[in-house]
């Protein structure tokens, strides 16, 4: 048993119970581990508000999620209707349902927002990989949350982007079909599909977000924040005054308690503005086509999914069968030079071969769809491995060649352009756009490894850019 | 602690009782995972589906639900079957060979895709990724089509293209020609679907 802290007699009650509960349980010590003596770096920028941001999000999306589910219906037969009647009968109702669907968008600007700082600075490397790994295990989640959650109106929409989306899992050779029918539940999506997608919304998906959550914020407390300079406040050359505290850190709570006060305040401004003046955010955050009721003999002239969504699904789209030659030429190109362009031994470099050659053949045979399937699931997994992709010996841009900054700068445009031309209908102009597009996106990552190296880094000073204000 | 001998019986005894535990998790989740399963009364809703197409005229389509899926009907002008004819070098299999027992009953296996030349009968839902292609039976130039367009179906979500046969054009996201049904004609004008002669 740990030692039990005795208290002066004459002490105020409410000191007489803190020590209480801190006999019992470590309250003060998580205060001060996570906030009061947290020491973050002083340096944080505009970038910085996004992590805070998201935790907001989450509430609120908790927050209204619990009173939308007093008044939703999970039923073919009743979902639309339902929702229709928390927009106009329960008093407040549309309040609640705007600020849910459009914090679902705000979520994932908020997230795209944070993942981008995250690379800019290299928050991905040692030692916060798994921070990083959790992050993308909660973008994932967020986006199966989203997608479940997008069905419950039982809009056009809803209904049509879950078909598609199911389907998706029926290209996987041999057991596809079966799993698309063991996902809805039924031959087509339906009742079934849409109680379980409800279930897993409201229920099984954000319990795992909670965990996640708790698990990014765990781990990035044990190693301690990057920050823009990407220097270790922390590390053990690092100066550090009498305490043992960073000269470079300054305590969470309360100066960045308050700061992040500014993030907020300025998010909600703007987050309340779409509520309440263009909550449809012109069909990008509620599509247009979400306000008929689900009609399973006809699909919608044009469908798209949410706006999120789409850089992953023009991957998808990107993948016909005559962009299948040109990925096995990258294949094989990246097979030539792992054989004879490195260092390696025979017996690894006729592994490379043998392998490029098995894959080829399999991409001759299946078809283009799974691969397709794959290349947009890819396009999300790749982002596990950034930490071991990059090889700059500086973590973050400010001290990377210049050209980075440009590279980092065509990755953005092209994530956006690939984003755009997910929501638009299907034309052969851009068809050609968003293959030359996907091939950027993974050849961005894939390629890291080598094109991280190459240039003259810049020195990293040995404390962070900061002047007192 | 690292010094004490390891007991052997004693891990023998860890490892089988964790061994029994995993079959026994594993037992458990098998009646989870099963619920998952189309229930018996999802299983059961596959009836056939009788259609009067007497009303139906030259040109027109409709579409009928069967297994909770559209099926279309469509009567074809002369030109369209001629149609048939022009577009067979353009599509992926012209031929309908690829997985016929699902795709195509015997009795449709020739170019026009059907009993009857001019009533097409087919499951509206694209092979790619189950949209609902859409009626572009207007010939020639438009959006999202080529300038020499013979009349057929585009399907919205990814740009598939299909021909007045359901046929897919080559180098489109759809692997497969449209699903034709089950179907058969219980008089000139009555059809069935979800059923044929030889069940």
């Amino acid at each position: 048993m740990a030692n039990f802290k005795e208290i002066s007699p004459d002490a105020p009650v409410a000191e007489k119970l803190l020590n209480w509960v801190d006999n019992r349980f470590p309250a003060s010590k998580l205060y001060k581990e996570h906030l009061s003596e947290y020491y973050a770096p002083k340096n944080f920028n505009f970038w910085y508000f996004f992590g805070s941001l998201a935790l907001l999000v989450l509430v609120i999306q908790i927050v209204t999620g619990i009173f939308l589910v007093m008044h939703y219906k999970p039923d073919a037969a009743q979902a639309f209707a339902s929702v229709e009647y928390i927009m106009r009968d329960v008093p407040w109702g549309w309040l609640i349902r705007y600020m849910h669907s459009t914090g679902a968008s705000a979520f994932f600007i908020v997230v795209y927002m944070h993942m981008f700082r995250g690379l800019i600075y290299g928050s991905y490397r040692k030692p916060r990989e798994l921070v990083w790994i959790f992050g993308c295990a909660i973008f994932l989640c967020l986006m199966a949350e989203a997608f479940m959650g997008y069905l419950l109106p039982w809009g056009q929409m809803s209904y049509w982007g879950a078909q598609v989306i199911v389907n998706l899992f029926a290209a996987i050779p041999f057991v596809g079909p079966d799993l698309a029918l063991l996902i809805r539940g039924d031959y087509v999506v339906s009742d079934a599909t849409l109680n379980r997608f409800f279930s897993f919304h409201v229920i099984a998906v954000p319990l795992v977000l909670l965990g996640l959550v708790v698990a990014h914020i765990i781990a990035l407390h044990e190693v301690g924040s990057n920050n823009p300079d990407g220097v270790e406040i922390k590390g053990p050359n690092a100066p550090k005054d009498a305490n043992g505290h960073p000269l470079d850190g300054i305590p969470f709570h309360p100066y960045y308690s308050v700061h992040d006060i500014l993030g907020v305040t300025g998010f909600l401004v703007v987050f309340s503005a779409i509520i309440f003046f263009a909550p449809e955010f012109g069909g990008y955050f509620l599509e247009y086509n979400n306000f008929i009721p689900a009609d399973p003999l006809k699909t919608p002239l044009h469908i798209a999914p949410v706006w999120y969504f789409t850089p992953f699904y023009s991957m998808l789209r990107a993948i016909t069968s005559e962009m299948m030659y040109a990925l096995i030429l990258c294949v094989l190109a990246g097979a030539y030079f792992g054989a004879v362009r490195t260092q390696l031994s025979q017996i690894i470099k006729g592994g490379v071969v043998g392998a490029a050659v098995v894959v080829s053949v399999l991409m001759l045979s299946i078809d283009a769809k799974f691969w397709g399937v794959l290349v947009m699931g890819g396009a999300v997994i790749i982002l596990f491995f950034l930490p071991w992709l990059d090889n700059c010996a500086v973590k973050s841009i400010r001290y990377r060649p210049d050209w980075h900054k440009y590279l980092y700068g065509i990755f953005v445009i092209n994530f956006v352009i690939l984003a755009y031309l997910g929501t638009q209908p299907p034309s052969p102009i851009g068809e050609r756009v968003s293959q030359v597009g996907t091939l950027f996106y993974f050849g961005f990552f894939l390629l890291m490894p080598w094109w991280s190296t190459i240039g003259e880094t810049k020195p990293v000073p040995d404390r962070v850019t900061f002047t007192p204000h | 602690m690292s010094d004490t001998p390891v007991d052997s019986s004693k891990r023998t005894w860890l490892i089988a009782s964790t061994c029994a535990g995993a079959v026994g998790g594993v037992a458990v989740a098998v009646p989870f995972v099963s619920t998952f399963q189309p229930s018996e009364k999802a299983k059961a809703a596959g009836a056939a589906v009788e259609v009067d197409i007497s009303a139906l005229a030259p040109g027109e389509k409709m579409t009928v639900e069967w297994r909770g899926k559209p099926v279309w009907i469509v009567k074809r002008t002369p030109e369209q079957v001629e149609s048939l004819k022009k577009t067979e070098s353009q599509l992926a299999d012209p031929k309908s060979e690829r997985k016929p027992s699902e795709l195509t009953p015997s009795y449709a296996l020739n170019q026009a895709r059907s009993i009857k030349p001019e009533i097409f009968v087919a499951v509206g839902i694209c092979t790619h990724l189950g949209c609902s292609p859409s009626d572009k039976f207007q010939t020639g130039a438009q959006p999202s089509l080529p300038d020499d367009w013979n009349g057929g179906f585009l399907c919205p979500c990814h740009g598939s293209t299909f021909d007045m046969a359901g046929r897919v054009y080559k180098n489109k996201p759809a692997p497969d020609n449209l699903e034709i049904p089950p179907h058969m004609y219980l008089s000139d004008t009555k059809l069935l679907i979800g059923e044929d002669k030889k069940a």
